[in-house]
């Protein structure tokens, strides 16, 4: 196992390899000069010098690129252009929102999707199949940005049910510890700021974790009949166990596999998902930062942010195969 | 024992003659949601086409006195902030989505398929390069990779359809890869190596067509995610570069605006590019239960 840990590990450097090239070549050979950024149309050739000095943009591209190379294994990102500040840090601030979104997502996507899944594959060709097809169609088909302000306009302007913008009430001055808005509360013994937090959290949730739903719910159901069809199902039932058991015991543990393969798969998606959730919801996280900084071309911050969703991706990729492994004793890998 | 055989070739002969395709195409006609997607893919198709006559001032067109009206006899789906006529807009906005959502999978797939092609049909050296180049696109993700791609190339419509091909990409080329890689071994690709076909011939004439039908379905629910993710720009800013533009996703950024006082902003555009989604995402489930009987349980 550990030997396979490792091989993966080691199988994952060109990728990240190839992704710095990917990265630094966007920065550097694309059109748009970053002094422009920094000074404007407007700036004099002597300014415009004396920041691309500053830099590093004078030397030739293959020495910037050993310097960038430098600065990332000693887990330097660089700075904002526009303000200044290191990526690492601004990233490291933002960073718990976004989590704190995408874990809930999951949550929401995973605790409603597989029950959904299930409930299918138990009625297979009924209408209650038909239901929960029709809903996992609409998770994919509807996107993002259409659902949430759709919750928005529903939920937020017209019920007054739940808030539509931010994190939690600022009134409230629950001061950062973790940058987790549910633990902060916690942490300052606040149940109303609790509570507050997580009513922001519910329709950001729902918004992000309806194309996620939408896949664990398919996948379940395809999994459970798959399951459900084998022998030693039969064999189960034959037994005389209870239904309830069967389903337990028998059918689940085995459909579990792909269900979690699945749920791991949709990591990249949710943190690509978040960019426009963020967006819409006014939400303090990373997603809405980095859009801002395309924007202001603003390229250390995005080659930074990038580069650590990419790690997170083939991070969490990782751990799935792990746990697929764990899960199923039937996998050695060779 | 021979009448046995040679009543039995005629009906297998028949059968077969049938051919892929259309044993597809019968299968697709009694696939309900399948027919219900082409149903909303044709309204589409039509929406586009009909644009200049069921909307004929031209979806620039603003009505003095008009702004912000709810839907009426005079303006179905009412009236945006500029006095504009929200119907026009919406049908004016499904010939952007088509064309774009097209011509971005299309690329996608020329793309993906010729990495795919060269990855499965050469091995060695050239598929570690293709797909280590394939695990590096699918590690950004998606949307980002788009966002990117259009903020440093500058707003337009060829920079939005790379974007969007960009990202279609990797799953294209993985796809055809994988059916490759498994058709090298199968007899009949090993028959034709060894009476001397020559490596062009076997990629086009006999693994190629055997690879098509996962491609055609994932191309049909690539479409669904194009029209999404074209959409999914506009929202954020950086749709066709004219802001008057009747892109239905920059038509949402205005909604958000005014979401209390005239939700048809939001409702409208939102039904088409969800409707289309729908569509697309249909025909493709269908597509893939009728190319492959296997899958339909």
């Amino acid at each position: 196992m550990l030997k396979y840990i490792l091989r993966r590990m080691v199988a994952a450097i060109p990728v990240l390899f190839g992704l710095s090239i990917v990265l630094f070549a966007f920065v550097h050979l694309l059109p748009g000069d970053p002094t422009r950024a920094i000074l404007g149309q407007h700036a004099t050739p002597e300014a415009v010098a004396r920041i691309r000095e500053s830099l590093g943009l004078d030397k030739p591209m293959w020495q910037q690129y050993v310097i960038y190379m430098g600065q990332l294994l000693r887990g330097d990102l660089g700075a904002s252009i526009v303000t200044g500040a290191p990526v690492r840090e601004d990233f490291a601030a933002r960073f718990p929102g976004t989590i704190e979104l995408t874990i809930a997502a999951l949550i929401f996507a995973a605790g409603l999707g597989i029950p959904l899944g299930r409930f299918a594959a138990r009625h297979p060709q009924q209408w209650q199949d038909g239901f929960v097809t029709v809903i996992s169609l609409l998770g994919i088909s509807i996107p993002i940005f259409v659902l949430g302000l759709s919750l928005q306009w529903g939920f937020g302007a017209n019920l007054h049910w739940l808030p539509t913008s931010g994190r939690i009430d600022p009134r409230l001055n629950i001061s950062t510890v973790t940058g987790f808005m549910l633990i902060d509360t916690v942490i300052a013994r606040s149940p109303q700021g609790f509570f507050d937090a997580a009513k922001h959290l519910v329709l950001p949730a729902i918004a992000l974790g309806s194309i996620p739903l939408a896949i664990i719910t398919r996948i379940t159901r395809a999994s459970v009949l798959d399951v459900s069809n084998e022998d030693y199902v039969r064999t189960a039932r034959a037994k005389g166990l209870t239904e309830r058991r069967v389903d337990d015991r028998h059918i689940m543990r085995n459909a579990w596999l792909p269900v979690v393969t699945v749920i791991g798969l949709q990591v990249g998606g949710l943190l690509a998902g978040a960019v426009i959730t963020e967006t819409i919801f006014a939400w303090t996280g990373v997603g809405k930062w980095v859009v801002d900084a395309i924007q202001d071309r603003d390229y250390f911050i995005v080659q930074g942010s990038i580069l650590i969703f990419a790690i997170i991706f083939l991070v969490v990729n990782l751990l799935v195969d792990i746990l697929y492994a764990y899960l199923n004793p039937r996998i050695r890998y060779s | 024992m021979t009448s046995t055989v040679a009543s039995l070739t005629p009906a297998a002969e028949a059968r077969a003659s049938r051919g892929l395709w259309r044993d597809a195409f019968s299968r697709m006609l009694r696939n309900k949601p399948a027919l219900i997607g082409v149903f909303l893919i044709i309204v589409f198709v039509l929406a586009a086409l009909l644009a200049p006559v069921l909307g004929p001032d031209g979806p620039y067109q603003t009505y003095p006195g008009a702004s912000l009206k709810p839907p009426s006899q005079a303006h179905l789906f009412g009236t945006d902030r500029l006095a504009r006529d929200m119907f026009t807009r919406v049908l004016y906005g499904a010939q952007i989505s088509l064309v774009v959502g097209v011509v971005s999978v299309v690329m996608g797939l020329s793309i993906g398929v010729l990495m795919g092609a060269l990855a499965g049909a050469f091995g060695g050296w050239v598929d570690a390069v293709m797909m280590r180049t394939v695990d590096v696109l699918l590690s950004i993700p998606g949307i980002l990779l788009a966002i990117g791609i259009v903020a440093w190339l500058g707003r337009g419509y060829p920079q939005i359809m790379l974007a969007v091909a960009v990202t279609n990409v990797p799953i294209f080329a993985r796809l055809l890869r994988g059916s490759l890689l498994a058709l090298r071994e199968s007899e009949f690709v090993i028959a034709a190596r060894s009476i001397g076909a020559s490596p062009g011939r076997l990629l086009v004439r006999h693994m190629m067509p055997n690879a098509l039908t996962p491609l055609i379905v994932a191309a049909t629910l690539a479409l669904a995610t194009a029209i999404i993710d074209v959409a999914g720009l506009g929202f954020l800013g950086l749709g066709p570069p004219d802001p008057r533009t009747p892109e239905w996703g920059t038509m949402l950024t205005d909604a958000r605006s005014f979401l209390q006082r005239a939700p048809w902003l939001l409702i409208f555009p939102g039904l088409a590019i969800s409707l289309t989604a729908i569509g697309f995402n249909m025909v493709g489930d269908g597509l893939r239960e009728s190319l492959d009987p296997r899958m339909k349980r």
